[in-house]
């Protein structure tokens, strides 16, 4: 018998992935390409969802090709997507109408403002369990349908359809227009404001609320189950996990007990935190989400703490002031100075995001003296990222009522052992690396191949997971608290310095 | 004797033209300099901006000498850009191996571990990024030493240590075993660090084929390398392939 593989599709913001696994969960091919990020107006980012498209329609043969493998070799395909991102497009023809609105795309805050002044905008977090804000999917679908005259009525008749990345590949995969699948999963579904967290399904009320008409919803499914066949692409295919990234991460990280955590260091960094079987609600400005949900199972829930800028604070040292080449030498300038001088810098570039959420924050250096050194200031880069996993992880604790004993780790800052030591001295816990770098491909990969069997159950997934680095904390009670102390202060001078501009009415 | 190599003449020149006055120029000027034509210059430019000898000015389009050539005999290649580079064919090789993987790289007559893979059994282990290993006396270090001849040298004229009963102390056993590494673009390690420990190593290069570091797996003597002669050749074929792998994101065509 022929052997059988697990393909994975990381649909990320910059570029799509597709990834081979075996059952020791090793990586057996790769192939990637990148698509283009489209900023139209400050504050806009655009991705062309066609583009996306024809991208995976490429890579996942090419994967199969360049391991000599079969497409019935493929015993099941998971999708891991960037989260929030809208698109919409013509159900008959299968043709995007306009751009996928991003993520990170900030277009819809006065929008968003006037949302939030109405009387029932409290029904947002209770039922969604999340805030009002630009980040999530409701606002940019409203703003979508605003835009283009008969496009609600279009929508209202079906003509119409919304989905997210993962919910565009499916459809496209299992025919587009030719009978093509509409499905989202939980996770992504509890992205868009329009989900109640409690009953997993689109909230009439939500609906009603941001004016969306329901025909144009996807069916929410769990994250591991058949969705549908691959008609496309890879044709034979089952199609049976998606997940958002960061879910997948935590799936890949095999944290599937109440009170593990995993961190995922990019460009930004998300903490997420399992909570077990009930949502838990954030008093301390945090996200409630759903984690996973393996087929009739009871969902998963977690906390999720965003950071918005880790990874991009060192691009911008290494871009904006040209003080390294590369990002990696960061670590190396850092190391010529002992600390940081009694400089920081919090990098509020568009606000801050958890556990503040204040958009009116911008970024500060503080402590500047004659004495501070380019190597101070790589270390403030670092320390950055440090101290804003602890107030993430400061909030989840106080949420959660659990005290995170170990933060696993991924992402591309992981190979900073200054930072990895400098996160496990803050918070203060052990850190630990896992083996296989990419958990989130690995996250849809083991929720894919859970629904068909292929991987028995969670226990033989845990298995798989091996440390491959560990960092214990080292500093001083005095000095942790000291210097977070001093971290809390020069947050607080970020607030308030972006004054609202006027919008027109 | 062979005859001088025309293109290596030209990038001189092109060095001396970059060095000197005002320091940026465009591919015109230098063709235009040198009398060449623009397609050899360009060429010959775009190894130069490879190898990192100089650099082009995004916005004019301009040459310079590039960064790297200051910094000539100093550091080629920054230790953590070199562990951000492995980090994922490292992993690789412990999950095949089953074996700790280290990437080291010269310091002060020892070699530096840049980077710890933890073996993977899930026991309690520590990360020793940053400690110094003799070079002697580990595979590490013999990979080093063997493509460095200055650097053998300076370890042979001093004292070398034994750590254990088959610690190479002699230069000429050294030499010997340097010989043997080039030879068979590999070393191994058995029990001359730690009892009961050995470990196989091979070299990781950059740009034209130049040594940058050393790969290795280590573990049980019994299991890995129970004598130099006698290498898991499974275990010394996955340090190969994870050499040459990163060889190869690092530039180093051929390897």
């Amino acid at each position: 018998m022929a052997a059988h593989y697990v393909m994975s599709v990381d649909q990320g913001t910059t570029s799509t992935r597709c990834i081979l696994f075996d059952q020791a969960g090793r990586l057996v091919s790769v192939t990637q390409r990148e698509h283009r990020q489209r900023y139209p107006r400050p504050g806009w980012v655009e991705h062309d969802a066609m583009e996306i498209w024809r991208n995976l329609e490429h890579i996942a043969p090419e994967a199969l090709a360049r391991a000599g493998v079969e497409p019935r070799q493929v015993a099941a395909l998971g999708i891991a997507s960037q989260r929030e991102t809208t698109i919409l497009w013509d159900r008959a023809t299968g043709v995007p109408i306009g751009r996928a609105v991003v993520w990170q795309d900030t277009r819809t805050d006065s929008l968003v403002e006037q949302f939030a002044a109405r009387d029932d905008a409290g029904i947002v977090p209770e039922r969604s369990g999340l805030p009002l804000a630009t980040y999530f999917s409701a606002p940019r679908l409203r703003w979508l349908l605003d835009r283009t005259p008969g496009l609600y009525e279009r929508a209202e008749r079906g003509e119409v359809l919304f989905g997210t990345m993962e919910c565009w590949l499916i459809w496209n995969l299992t025919g587009g227009p030719d009978g093509g699948v509409h499905v989202t999963d939980v996770t992504n579904a509890g992205r868009t404001l329009l989900m109640n967290i409690s009953t997993l399904k689109w909230d009439p009320e939500l609906l009603e609320f941001f004016g969306i008409p329901a025909a144009m919803l996807p069916e929410i499914r769990s994250n591991a189950e058949l969705y549908g066949t691959a008609a496309r692409a890879v044709p034979g295919v089952r199609i049976t996990a998606a997940l958002g990234d960061q879910q997948a991460a935590l799936f890949g990280q095999t944290c599937f007990g109440r009170g593990e955590a995993k961190c995922t260091y990019g460009t930004g960094s998300f903490l997420l935190l399992n909570t077990g079987g009930v949502p838990v609600r954030s008093s301390h400005g945090l996200l409630t989400t759903v984690g996973y949900r393996i087929g009739d199972e009871p969902a998963v829930y977690a906390l999720e703490g965003p950071i918005a800028v880790t990874g991009s604070l060192v691009q911008w040292f290494r871009d904006s002031l040209g003080l390294i080449s590369t990002a990696p030498e960061i670590e190396t300038l850092a190391r010529t100075v002992e600390d940081n001088g009694g400089c920081y810098i919090v990098p509020a570039f568009s606000g801050l995001f958890a556990p503040h959420w204040r958009s009116d924050a911008r970024g500060v250096i503080v402590g500047l003296t004659s004495y501070i050194t380019k190597g101070h200031l790589a270390r403030a880069v670092l320390e950055a990222t440090g101290w804003q996993t602890r107030e993430v992880v400061d909030a989840m604790n106080a949420d959660s009522g659990l005290q995170l004993s170990t933060l696993k780790v991924d992402g591309g800052m992981t190979s900073d052992n200054l930072l990895m030591q400098f996160i496990a001295d803050v918070l203060p816990a052990p850190v630990v690396r896992p083996m296989v770098a990419e958990t989130v491909s690995l996250g849809a990969a083991y929720a894919a191949g859970l629904a068909v069997g292929y991987w028995p159950d969670l226990e033989g997934l845990r298995r798989n997971w091996h440390r491959a680095a560990e960092w214990l904390p080292t500093m001083p009670a005095e000095r942790r608290e000291g210097e977070y102390e001093n971290w809390r202060r020069a947050v607080e001078r970020t607030f308030g310095w972006q004054r609202p501009a006027a919008h027109p009415s | 004797m062979p005859g001088s190599v025309q293109s290596i003449e030209r990038a001189a020149a092109i060095l001396r033209l970059l060095a000197r006055g005002s320091g940026r120029l465009g591919v015109g000027e230098i063709s235009t300099s040198l009398g060449l034509a623009k397609g050899t210059t360009h060429g010959i430019l775009r190894t130069l901006q490879d190898v990192g000898f100089v650099e082009q000015d995004k916005a004019s389009g301009k040459y310079q000498l590039g960064a790297t050539l200051l910094h000539l005999g100093t550091s080629y290649l920054d230790v953590n850009e070199l562990r951000s580079r492995a980090i994922n064919w490292a992993d690789a090789l412990a999950a095949r191996s089953g074996e700790a993987v280290r990437i080291a790289t010269p310091l002060d007559g020892k070699a530096l571990v840049v980077h710890h893979v933890f073996r993977p059994d899930d026991s309690l282990q520590t990360l020793d990024v940053g400690t110094l290993l003799p070079l002697h006396a580990t595979a590490l270090g013999k990979v080093l030493l063997a493509y460095d001849t200055g650097l053998a040298a300076d370890t042979m004229k001093s004292p070398m240590e034994a750590c254990t009963r088959r610690t190479l102390t002699t230069a000429a056993a050294l030499r010997s075993a340097l010989a043997k590494v080039r030879e068979q673009g590999w070393a191994a390690e058995a029990e001359e660090h730690a009892t009961g420990q050995s470990a196989i190593a091979a070299p990781i290069r950059g740009y034209g084929g130049y040594v940058v570091g050393a790969i290795s797996i280590a573990g049980a003597a019994d299991r890995l390398c129970p004598s130099v002669a006698k290498a898991d050749q499974t275990q010394v074929a996955y340090v190969l392939n994870a050499a040459r792998a990163i060889s190869r994101d690092l530039g180093a065509g051929r390897w």
